[in-house]
């Protein structure tokens, strides 16, 4: 691995989505249109909003990220940049690292427009520090990018990839304890959700807005969220193939 | 200058294999360094895979390539070789400049490359101009430009002059020409069988078997024929070729150029 090449390619993959205005918009306003959305919906109930909006912090960036990109590693793999790229001198891990590293930025001014704007105008209630809220948004991001770049390694068009998100990102959304607490889950299902990363996710953000100080439960997720992005990219960048068929 | 008494390109009894299909028998041959290689056939006989190959990212089942006197796709042979996609491999969001300067960071070449690059396909007036927004024409030649970035010893390109205009077309093998008086080998394809006239070699692949490695003008007395395509019709109308025994084109008498060496 070398950084330099690592830089090249998370400034590339920066300057390509400065070009894509609309993508920019989407990826900062949604979230913030979706939290304002829920906050509308419990009007009466800042309980419910307060307990459902950490979760969702953790939940977009991990979604939008997923999505965003396996269909930008698909491209650059049906466009030819990536056969090229792998006939240079450049590591696999550099390519996935450049791509989890500009993503991660992109998710950082993400989670923090969306934790300012809970926080700040829509009055989320979070005991703990903002910018540990921050850290485990970026986290996630980094989560779904790992994970994306992995499963665009099993796709072999847009549409698949975009498939995978329903195969993949949606049972974890079901199991990580936003829709039934995860104690009341049945055995089996409770311990799927162990092992899945989104439910360290969500627990930490509930730690974080639950405790003024750092936990030993919430230092314990951060480390399953940040250990599960590096083996995602790990694997990813081992079934990334230098000859193919 | 690098060691001249091994060949570009060595290739012996390779063989691959795509699914149930076999792309590519067991194939033969060298390329001599310095020179202008064309690689001619019609399209499906196996060109890309074979520069595939080359460039280390085809999967092989059998045979030996060797790039550079090192085994094909070799680590150190990552910035020795460029390779031009048949489709233009560059980001269309990007300019033309944002490519070249990507590329010669991932190639470590000097980024003051990029300029001479520019100017040697004939782009310095596109320089800011986003790919995505470049004619086809254009758009293969900021994938060429790419593939010179670092000074390779050896260039893979693939059907590099397609779609373009006689001009554009006349202007590239000048400068393939160019490179190649100053060493760097040059291995092109092309399904066009005109371009071969401008190549001092060729190598003529259908179905996965060379029908013929010798020069133009001797491929042209060996069969009387008056032009390259009606040479290749030939040599694949002849019954005795090397079709039923890949790896013994040299055996065909169009073949028996001195620089061939037998199996």
């Amino acid at each position: 691995m070398s950084p330099r090449t690592t830089l090249a390619v998370a400034a590339r993959v920066l300057t390509q989505l400065r070009r894509d205005h609309r993508t920019v918009a989407m990826l900062l306003v949604v979230p913030c249109a979706l939290l304002a959305l829920l906050w509308w919906m419990f009007d009466r109930d800042e309980q419910a909003f307060s307990a459902l909006g950490p979760p969702l912090l953790a939940l977009f960036p991990f979604v939008v990220m997923f999505l965003v990109t396996s269909v930008t590693t698909l491209r650059e793999r049906s466009s030819g940049t990536l056969e090229r790229l792998l006939t240079t001198p450049m590591g696999k891990a550099d390519l996935l690292a450049g791509y989890g590293l500009a993503f991660g930025l992109v998710a950082l001014v993400q989670a923090v427009v969306a934790v300012g704007l809970s926080v700040g105008l829509l009055g989320l209630d979070v005991r703990g520090e903002l910018w540990v809220l921050t850290l485990v948004a970026v986290l996630n991001a980094v989560l779904g990018t790992a994970l994306g770049l992995l499963v665009s390694a099993f796709a072999e068009t847009e549409f698949q990839a975009v498939q995978f998100m329903p195969a993949l990102v949606i049972p974890q959304v079901l199991l990580c304890g936003l829709f039934v607490p995860r104690a009341a889950l049945p055995d089996t299902l409770d311990a799927v959700s162990e092992v899945l990363p989104l439910s360290y996710a969500v627990q930490a953000m509930r730690e974080v807005q639950a405790s003024a100080v750092w936990t030993s439960d919430l230092a314990v997720d951060v480390a399953v969220v940040g250990g599960s992005a590096l083996l995602a990219l790990a694997i990813g960048a081992a079934t990334l193939r230098r000859r193919t068929a | 200058m690098t060691n001249n008494e091994v060949p570009a390109v060595r290739v012996a009894d390779l063989r691959v294999v795509r699914g149930t299909r076999v792309v590519l028998p067991g194939l033969s041959f060298e390329v001599p360094r310095g020179q202008v290689t064309g690689l001619l056939g019609p399209s499906g006989g196996g060109k890309t895979t074979l520069m595939r190959a080359l460039v280390g990212v085809q999967r092989v089942a059998g045979g030996r390539v060797e790039v550079l006197g090192l085994p094909a796709g070799t680590r150190a042979l990552r910035n020795r070789v460029g390779y031009v996609t048949q489709a233009p491999s560059v980001y269309p969001d990007l300019t033309v400049t944002e490519n070249l300067r990507f590329f010669a960071r991932v190639l470590r070449a000097p980024l003051g490359e990029v300029a001479q690059v520019l100017e040697q396909v004939d782009l310095v007036g596109h320089a800011d101009a986003l790919a995505g927004r470049l004619s086809g024409g254009q758009r293969s030649r900021v994938s060429l430009a790419v593939a010179l970035l670092g000074g390779p010893e050896l260039l893979v390109l693939d059907e590099p002059t397609v779609g373009l205009d006689p001009v554009l077309r006349r202007d590239l093998w000048a400068l393939f020409h160019r490179l190649a008086a100053d060493g760097t080998t040059v291995l092109v394809s092309s399904h066009v069988m005109d371009e071969a006239q401008r190549c001092d070699r060729l190598l003529l692949l259908r179905d996965g078997v060379l029908v013929a490695d010798d020069s133009p003008a001797r491929l042209l007395a060996a069969t009387g024929a008056d032009d390259v395509e009606s040479a290749f019709l030939a040599l694949v109308d002849r019954p005795a070729t090397c079709h039923r025994h890949p790896g013994l084109e040299h055996g065909v008498p169009v073949t028996t150029h001195e620089g061939s060496v037998p199996a």
